[in-house]
């Protein structure tokens, strides 16, 4: 499945300046080691133990992966999946 | 205290004092670091005491270079000693703090007075947020009165009550189909494409900081003292954890002395990950969708849940929930005892008070203060059929056929 991860303005650096990337994957966890794979500095930022740092919100199609199955959340073909910071709003 | 840099919450990276409020590094949250104070507590009284009756008196404590020209000021709301709400909750010393009576009606005109101070110094001439009613009525109107743009994002089925007040103001008005959380979501997402000052996003940490004026005023009010005891409605949790970040930095600075107040935080039981999670043990909350009438805290993936949590637990305190029936008679609890006239959110405030106070949890010589964060004319429907009218012809007659009805108990 390809999918496309928009990525926030925090972590450009790290995807030398890309605002989007598509990669492949069955599962949001997948789509995240596949983005891993191609900015290695992504997974010091926002992977943890194994999961995602508390502060990290990930998104299919504008829900929240904890409302869904987290990580192991499948993906469709042409699903965006959205990487943004949790600590906004109030 | 001046402002030195923003500092990453969680692994203290610093960086400039910009627009920004995610570490890049470890993604946590950015506040403010400040330099050491430049006067003892008797000179940082003589401040306060010659500064405006509004918040910038406590502008040492504050992130801006200098406080702005006067325009819409915020802060200096009353504390009123509640003697007839106390002996109802059988405590003896209960103080309301009114924050309804700011220029917008709630205490969002303290954080939005700051997040604009701020944006200025920065350039900024547009204003935004992503609200749940009261913050959107504050930008609207701090922002005409500056003379900058304005861009309020609520969620569609806002009380409308909200969405006139903050529309008289000309602003854009934009509403989201979906939850304050995808409105959150949606302007996260915004706050990388346009050059605009976010309230709070991407001014968050300078925003957040307007909350501790409350701590603030609430001391200087009390003489220079601080409460044993505080109820504050939680919804992203900031205002709850800025409380007692200025009640530290003035116990650290010698303004007041002895502890910490204990931190009692109130939710909504539509609305309650904040209480879950302080109920089951966690350190962090499971995001939820809201289905309650408190709009104004219906927040159900709350930023600062974590630090909430840590607050209540080390203070001693705790984070409870109320249902909707509860938060009604909360309003009218404090209706019928001191006059005030809050929204759902002060009722929530109120039946937790309450329900602490009747499950004997409150000693009864404790000084306790709640905060009332907005006004009862912003959430109108929800006392609607809560007490009952009698209407009669313009005769005595007309009168003395219900008179039995409506005769006052003895």
């Amino acid at each position: 499945m390809a999918v496309s991860v928009k990525i926030p303005t925090q972590l450009r650096a790290a995807t030398d300046g890309e605002a989007t990337a598509m990669v492949d994957g069955e599962t949001v966890g997948e789509v995240l080691d596949a983005l891993y794979e191609r900015y290695g500095e992504l997974r010091s930022r926002i992977a943890e133990d194994g999961g995602l740092r508390r502060f990290v919100n990930v998104y299919v199609e504008g829900e929240d992966i904890r409302f869904l199955d987290g990580l192991e959340t499948e993906v469709s073909d042409g699903d965006e999946v959205t990487i943004l910071p949790a600590v906004a709003g109030g | 205290m001046p402002p030195e840099s923003l500092r990453c919450k969680e692994c203290k990276t610093p960086y400039p004092l910009e627009a920004r409020f995610v570490c890049e590094r470890c993604f946590g949250p950015l506040e403010i670091a400040y330099g050491s104070l430049d006067a003892d507590p008797a000179e940082l009284r003589r401040r306060i005491h010659g500064g405006p009756r509004s918040l910038w008196r406590y502008a040492d404590f504050l992130p801006v270079a200098a406080p702005p020209p006067p325009a819409l000021e915020a802060g200096f709301t009353p504390l009123l000693r509640a003697d007839r709400l106390a002996e109802k909750l059988r405590l003896e010393e209960v103080w309301i703090k009114n924050d309804a009576a700011n220029p917008t009606h709630s205490f969002k005109d303290r954080v939005v007075s700051v997040a604009l101070a701020r944006a200025r110094e920065l350039g900024f001439d547009t204003l935004a947020c992503a609200s749940t009613g009261n913050l959107a009525n504050a930008v609207a109107a701090h922002a005409a009165a500056a003379g900058l743009h304005a861009y309020v994002f609520i969620p569609a089925d806002l009380e409308e009550q909200k969405v006139l007040a903050t529309g008289v103001y000309s602003p854009r008005v934009v509403a989201v189909d979906g939850t304050y959380d995808d409105v959150n979501r949606l302007c996260t997402e915004l706050s990388s494409e346009h050059d605009w000052a976010f309230a709070n996003i991407n001014m968050r940490p300078y925003y957040a900081e307007g909350s501790k004026t409350l701590a603030f005023e609430t001391a200087e009010q009390l003489s220079f003292t601080l409460p044993d005891r505080v109820v504050c409605p939680i919804a992203s949790g900031s205002l709850f954890t800025k409380l007692a970040r200025g009640f530290e930095e003035w116990l650290s600075a010698g303004l007041v002395g002895g502890e910490m107040p204990v931190f009692c935080g109130a939710q909504a039981t539509g609305c309650s990950p904040v209480a879950i999670a302080f109920g089951e043990g966690h350190d962090f909350c499971r995001p939820v969708k809201p289905d309650t009438i408190a709009k104004s805290l219906a927040i159900g993936n709350p930023a600062d849940g974590s630090y909430a949590l840590d607050l209540a637990r080390r203070t001693g305190g705790t984070i409870e929930a109320v249902s909707d029936e509860e938060i009604v008679a909360g309003i009218h609890l404090l209706a019928t005892t001191t006059g005030i006239f809050t929204e759902t959110a002060g009722g929530v405030t109120i039946a937790v008070l309450k329900q602490l106070a009747e499950r004997g949890e409150i000693d009864r010589s404790e000084r306790v203060v709640a905060y009332i964060t907005g006004d009862g004319l912003k959430t109108l429907d929800c006392v609607r059929d809560s007490f009952s009218t009698w209407q009669i012809e313009p005769s005595v007659e007309s009168f003395e056929r219900v008179a039995g009805e409506l005769a006052v108990p003895a």
